[in-house]
């Protein structure tokens, strides 16, 4: 039993003893094989470079960055994506040529009286048929300008451009204006760094409909298929996560 | 010497040799042997140059053209893509802060599909960075979110949190990694040298936002498919047995683009920025909004914030 005990003892001590040699003559060469090889510590001090700099940014976090700020030069602009103008409607026959066409909406309105009052699309029983109205309880012609129907009309009466929309939904929508001139509200698209590129905005009007502005609903069609998406089955053998 | 060159290249790279014998004496040689296995299948898919590649932050410029030429020519002959993969460094007086409106996410998952492509992800297994999680209204702990909803969004009674990496600016997953194959960069963004990295994934378990991903298999990208606009830190295509994780797009940030997540956003819930620009967008955030941050309690200082409005 003793003997075994001591047997077993020597064999410990000379694995042991191999591993060393072994190890230590493959540094041997490493060190004599490598021109291009740097000391072991380069690699950790290199590493501990990005230390200094990772603290710096975070105590420029910490105090409230008010102190180390920059204004870069911006040299290009940010556009804001625009209605091309009055809207066309589209007719819904065709002219005994076959052709279709679309009309301008002063082509029926200069010829109709306006019916100030009207504020729901169910008494519309001529035109804009199907319309949805979900906006409010505002009237038509508190967007629309009566006289020239090719316009808007902002709250206290003045005409403005179709392609000037934003600046009618801002008179309600003064929250969602003051996000989005801070980019809080809204995409966009192109560069955040404007002395490198343009950025791209989109308008009130490109994802709200002005008559049901509720963002739409969507469908979701693109799932990772991953190991958080699978429910993880516990009982061994049948695990299918990942 | 050239008759016994050892089998295992990796133990040419001097850091993560002392990885490998410090693996040696903990484990005993038959289980690390058998521990390492996945990772010898791996190194049979590199080339040699791969292997006796130095660190990322090691390189000489002349080697660093090397590396991406090789990259670049690798890319060619295994996904028969024409790639340039280019070395972006942070633009000094940067740091970089994202910022999502959950008030607006209504959880379609556009970004997620956007990140996908943008990041040359693995097409089969629709990986992806971004992580929408369906919340029940009145908590912030995403541990309660779920991930697996479908149809119509959003649905009553929840809200939609995007989760991907935070870019930390106290990273558990920098302090764990044995080799340094993952750090921080000047503009706050967590990157990893994909050829430095080992594949131990202790990153992925050290992470509180579950941000990380381990490539399983070799990403399967069509030619076509794949982006060319490519950079080493960022979406160029990982080799197999590494891991991966969100750059801010760095191959876009650092040229002065915006992420394609944020491009892709149809109700405009994202927004990043600088925020050393006292002018720029995600500073008025910081400075109007009331601004959350996931896990707070654990100090992780996340470059990324939520906000209602
Ligand atoms: S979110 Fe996770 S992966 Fe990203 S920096 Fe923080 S700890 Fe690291
Ligand atoms: S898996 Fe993560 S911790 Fe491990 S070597 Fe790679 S980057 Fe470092």
């Amino acid at each position: 039993m003793k003997r075994t005990a001591s047997l077993f003892f020597a064999a410990m001590v000379c694995t042991v003893a191999s591993m060393t040699i072994v190890s230590l003559t493959t540094s041997v060469t490493k060190s004599d094989a490598s021109d291009n090889a740097e000391p072991d510590q380069t690699d950790w001090k290199q590493g501990a470079l990005f230390q200094p700099a990772g603290k710096m940014i975070s105590s420029v976090q910490n105090q409230g960055f008010a102190s180390e700020t920059i204004t870069p030069t911006k040299c290009f602009e940010v556009e804001i994506r625009r209605p091309g103008g009055p809207p066309r409607v589209e007719l819904a026959g065709a002219d005994p040529q076959g052709r279709a066409g679309s009309v301008a909406c002063s082509t029926c309105h200069s010829v109709r009286k306006p019916n100030v009052d009207n504020r729901t699309a169910a008494t519309l029983d001529e035109f804009h048929q199907g319309l949805q109205f979900n906006h409010g309880t505002i009237a038509c012609y508190s967007c629309h300008h009566s006289q020239n129907t090719d316009s808007l009309r902002m709250a206290d009466g003045t005409q403005i451009d179709f392609a000037d929309v934003m600046t009618l939904c801002s008179q309600c929508h003064s929250k969602q204006a003051e996000s989005f001139a801070h980019g809080a509200h809204g995409g966009m698209n192109g560069f955040w760094d404007l002395s490198r590129g343009p950025q791209t905005k989109n308008n009130c009007i490109d994802c709200h409909d002005p008559h049901a502005p509720a963002f739409p609903k969507m469908i979701v069609d693109f799932k990772p298929r991953d190991r958080f998406n699978e429910p993880v089955v516990h009982d061994h053998g049948e695990t299918t996560h990942e | 010497m050239t008759a016994n060159k050892p089998s295992l290249p990796i133990v040419e790279n001097f850091s993560r040799r002392a990885a490998v014998k410090g693996g040696f004496a903990t484990l005993g040689a038959a289980s690390f042997v058998a521990a390492i296995s996945p990772l010898r299948h791996a190194a049979q898919n590199s080339s040699a140059g791969e292997f006796m590649q130095n660190h990322y932050t090691e390189l000489t410029p002349e080697q660093k053209s090397d590396v991406l030429a090789r990259l670049e020519s690798e890319a060619k002959e295994n996904y028969g893509a024409d790639v340039t993969i280019g070395d972006d460094r942070p633009i000094p007086g940067t740091k970089f802060v994202y910022a999502i409106n959950l008030s607006v996410c209504n959880g379609n998952g556009k970004c997620v599909e956007a990140c996908h492509k943008e990041n040359n992800h693995d097409r089969a297994t629709n990986q992806s960075y971004i992580r929408v999680l369906e919340m029940p209204v009145g908590t912030m702990d995403m541990e309660q979110g779920s991930t697996t909803y479908t149809g119509i969004v959003p649905k009553d009674g929840k809200f939609y949190l995007p989760v991907q990496c935070q870019q930390c600016d106290e990273p558990p997953c920098v302090d764990v990694c044995p080799v340094k194959a993952t750090w921080k960069e000047e503009d706050g963004i967590v990157v990893v040298d994909y050829n430095w990295c080992i594949g131990c994934r202790y990153c992925e378990a050290a992470c509180p936002y579950h941000a990380r991903r381990f490539n399983w298999k070799k990403p399967e990208v069509p030619a076509e498919e794949i982006n060319p606009d490519q950079s080493y830190l960022s979406n160029r295509i990982r080799p197999v047995g590494v891991v991966e994780k969100c750059t801010y797009c760095l191959h876009r940030t650092r040229r002065g683009k915006l992420p394609a997540c944020l491009e892709a956003c149809p109700t405009g819930a994202r927004v990043f920025g600088n925020i050393l620009d006292k002018d720029s967008n995600i500073r008025w955030i910081l400075e109007n909004k009331r601004v959350y941050i996931l896990k707070e309690e654990l100090g992780t200082k996340p470059a990324f914030f939520y906000y209602f409005d």
